[in-house]
């Protein structure tokens, strides 16, 4: 599953990036590394971009950025 | 090999090379995962969790801020409730500032009277420079001291970065970064700051974008100009009783228009000019924080206020002086203004403005805030009027030499829209390092402003004749 | 020792970031946006320089100074990051001021409400220079929500010094500036724990470190620039040719110019 298709509301863990080069630098540096919990907390009002609890933290993420991130549902 | 070569970095990048090409990313990803397990690591030691009661006051604060229905709406409302509270606190002590400077006046001209010194040295210090900074000092003074702590409060609690996450959307479709709402939210306190700011903005298309559309914010300069003309001519459409919500109301749409603008201009310039896709975009929401009341009214009072009067009050005593000679020196029967405003005359008609309209926004380039002074001073000059104590009298000089509700409407688009100030256009040459984009920074709003003021000076005009 | 850039240090901080230092001493102040390093920054100078709540505000660098112990220090605000591999602007900034700038101390400000986030940047920070404090900062915040931090046991676990701070309130500060003192005039000398990778990152540092030890002759810390190079990060190569190499290879193309002696 990809971040980007997660249900608002649910849980789920990294398992893999598909980005490659800055954005997956980025990414990694945000904590979202293979293991990671994220909290797919709201979406904006227009449906995007969505916002996520990843480390403590929330920080919201384009349906472009979240579609690189390859998760698993922990329900 | 010497110290001095420079082959080693050659060396350096040859090194780092044939790593990249052995490993690819899996090291990367390995180096920021051991270094993050590490800190999992620490952490455990160091940190207990003892109760797991969840905070849940943030959560339902944005379950409101960013509701699919209310989400937007309660923006507006914001904007709305804070442009109201400007616009009536405002009124009084603006009454207080003029009375006292108008007093003042008096006296110094009692004084100059006694000294028998000439009358163009009284027009020039009175009637010129300080008449124009009465009237900066007291129509900016108030809404900037309110207006400033207002949005400063919201910043401080947290709910700008709420915002760039509402309107992301409609910025992306446009091509341009998300957080160039938060540049536009700084360009509200002054355009220079918000260009200053779009440095946030990593992309080099996408900060270009923010730059050259940060001017249809309207900065504090503007504010005071818009407020006045729309409690006079907006306002005054409706009884007293509504007619300060009607005039906030108004200012919200104004501004709601400029950022309509703004993505409208970000999706040409990404389709044309500056090609491309939208980079990536992460925006952190941080927690909402109790703000910090002195420190808010500390900075926003005397960082902003008194520096954005500060500057104003430079340019408005030389620009009153200069003003007040170009109205009061003749060439044959009328005086050098009057021969610059007769030349700008049929192109401002056209647009909805007239030529000192026209020739006061060309004068005030180096600030926006002697606009209207300029203006009134021009209008007095020609002797319709010897005093101006009020929003009322100005209203009634405004109507005495033509201005309809359609020439208010126009001056408040123009202002909204037109070129920004010299010190923004300064800070865009600076931060862009390219003439090229300067200029267009200054004709692109220019045009817009133009074309605007035209449709709706046309359209009334067609509607009028019918 | 940890990374020893001899050659460099004030005559860089002077040359390319533009501070002149005497008497002075110099601490950089890094930090995660929303940290409320700005506050910090505002507590420890007095400088009433207003602080928003977005991420990357710290658009401008900022600078302070204040005094402790009738010693004067230069406080340099660096950008907030995530982290310092440079993946932008910003992040170069900050690591090119701690490396190259060689600040006599470095404060590193933490969220005391997720401190696993915030302590990535404090251990990349710490791989560059041992002269670190950590702040951890919001401890107010962090106690509402329930999480304890044990700050003698973070100390242990990290190796220098860290202070527990509620900036917006004043507290801890006089700690924090304490700790920044002795750090600064080698009171104490912290010695940080210093991170070991997994396996196969080991055996690429110890398959390069030996050629970029010889190109940098103990100029630079050739473990870390090892590191940064197996991480992909070109960005390094450049600043070590700005901050390190730069004058001399003007004098080089210059010719008539003595070489000074070192």
């Amino acid at each position: 599953m990809l971040l980007s298709n997660a249900k608002i509301g649910s849980k789920v863990k990294v398992i893999s990036l598909q980005s490659t080069g800055l954005l997956r630098r980025r990414m990694l540096d945000l904590g979202l590394i293979p293991g990671t919990q994220i909290e797919v907390i709201r979406q904006s009002p227009l449906g995007d971009p969505i916002a996520y609890g990843i480390k403590g933290a929330q920080i919201a993420l384009r349906k472009e950025e979240a579609k690189h991130i390859k998760v698993d549902s922990m329900e | 090999m010497d110290d001095k070569d420079p082959r080693r970095f050659e060396e350096l990048v040859s090194i780092s090379d044939s790593v990249q090409t052995m490993y690819g990313d899996e090291l990367t990803d390995s180096i920021v995962k051991d270094i993050y397990t590490f800190a999992e690591a620490i952490t455990k030691k160091a940190v207990t969790k003892k109760s797991q009661r969840k905070m849940n006051f943030d959560k339902k604060i944005d379950d409101l801020l960013t509701s699919r229905i209310l989400g937007f709406p309660i923006m507006f409302l914001l904007l709305g409730v804070v442009f109201w509270i400007t616009i009536t606190g405002a009124n009084y002590p603006s009454q207080i500032l003029a009375n006292l400077f108008f007093w003042l006046e008096d006296k110094l001209t009692y004084l100059f009277m006694a000294a028998d010194s000439p009358k163009w040295l009284h027009g020039i210090l009175i009637l010129g420079m300080y008449r124009t900074l009465a009237w900066v000092v007291s129509v900016m003074l108030p809404p900037m001291a309110i207006f400033f702590p207002l949005f400063t409060l919201l910043e401080d609690l947290g709910y700008l970065p709420r915002v760039a996450f509402n309107l992301d959307k409609l910025f992306k479709k446009a091509g341009a970064h998300g957080k160039q709402s938060l540049t536009m939210s700084m360009g509200f306190g002054c355009n220079a700051a918000g260009v200053i700011a779009c440095r946030i903005i990593e992309s080099p298309r996408e900060r270009l974008i923010a730059v050259l559309t940060n001017n249809f914010v309207p900065c504090n300069g503007r504010f005071p100009t818009l407020i006045a003309l729309a409690t006079i001519f907006v306002g005054g459409l409706v009884s007293s009783r509504y007619s300060t919500i009607v005039a906030s109301l108004f200012i919200t749409l104004l501004v709601v228009f400029g950022i309509a603008i703004t993505l409208i201009v970000s999706w040409i310039l990404s389709k044309t000019m500056l090609k491309g896709v939208p980079s990536t975009f992460t925006l952190e929401l941080p927690p909402y924080r109790k703000p910090q009341i002195v420190r808010i009214l500390y900075t926003s009072l005397i960082d902003r206020t008194i520096f954005v009067l500060g500057r104003a009050v430079a340019v408005a005593a030389p620009a009153g002086l200069v003003i007040w000679i170009l109205a009061n020196v003749r060439i044959g029967d009328m005086s050098i203004l009057n021969h610059l405003s007769m030349f700008l005359h049929p192109f401002a008609r056209i647009i909805g403005l007239d030529g000192f309209i026209l020739m006061a926004f060309i004068i005030g380039l180096p600030a926006n805030e002697i606009v209207v002074p300029i203006i009134i001073m021009s209008y007095m000059a020609k002797g319709a009027m010897l005093e101006l104590e009020s929003l009322a009298e100005m209203k009634e000089l405004f109507i005495a030499n033509g201005w309809t509700f359609l020439t208010a409407l126009n001056v408040m688009l123009f202002s909204l829209l037109h070129f920004p100030c010299a010190t923004t256009l300064w800070t865009i040459k600076k931060e862009t390092g390219s003439s090229k984009w300067t200029i267009l920074s200054a004709l692109i709003p220019t045009a817009i402003a133009i074309v605007v003021c035209f449709i709706v000076a046309s359209t009334a005009r067609l509607l009028g004749s019918v | 020792m940890g990374l020893t850039c001899d050659s460099c240090g004030k005559g860089i901080l002077k040359k390319k970031f533009n501070i002149k230092c005497g008497e002075e001493f110099v601490v950089a102040l890094a930090g995660n946006p929303n940290v409320g390093k700005s506050t910090v920054f505002n507590e420890l100078t007095g400088l009433k320089q207003h602080t928003g709540n977005w991420p990357g505000k710290t658009v401008v660098n900022a600078r302070g100074n204040y005094e402790f112990n009738k010693k004067k220090f230069i406080l340099m605000d660096l950008p907030g990051t995530y982290s310092l591999f440079a993946n932008s602007v910003e992040e170069q900034v900050a690591r090119d001021f701690i490396c190259f700038g060689r600040p006599d101390a470095t404060i590193v400000v933490v969220d005391g409400t997720c401190l696993e986030r915030n302590l990535n940047l404090a251990l990349q920070v710490m791989e560059i220079t041992n002269n670190v404090v950590v702040c951890v900062n919001l401890m107010d915040e962090a106690e509402r929500k329930g999480i304890f931090i044990d700050i003698k046991a973070l100390e242990e676990e990290l190796g220098v010094p860290v202070v527990a701070t509620v900036a917006r309130k004043g507290q801890g500060l006089d700690e924090l500036r304490k700790r920044v003192f002795n750090i600064a005039l080698g009171v104490e000398n912290p010695k940080p724990k210093k991170m070991t990778y997994s396996k196969t990152v080991e055996e690429a540092i110890e398959k390069i470190q030996p050629q970029i030890h010889k190109i940098l002759k103990g100029k630079l810390d050739s473990r870390w620039v090892a590191l940064r190079l197996i991480d992909g990060d070109k960005t390094i190569i450049d600043s070590i040719h700005e901050y390190i190499y730069d004058d001399k290879i003007l004098e080089i193309q210059g010719e008539e110019v003595l070489v000074n002696g070192r």
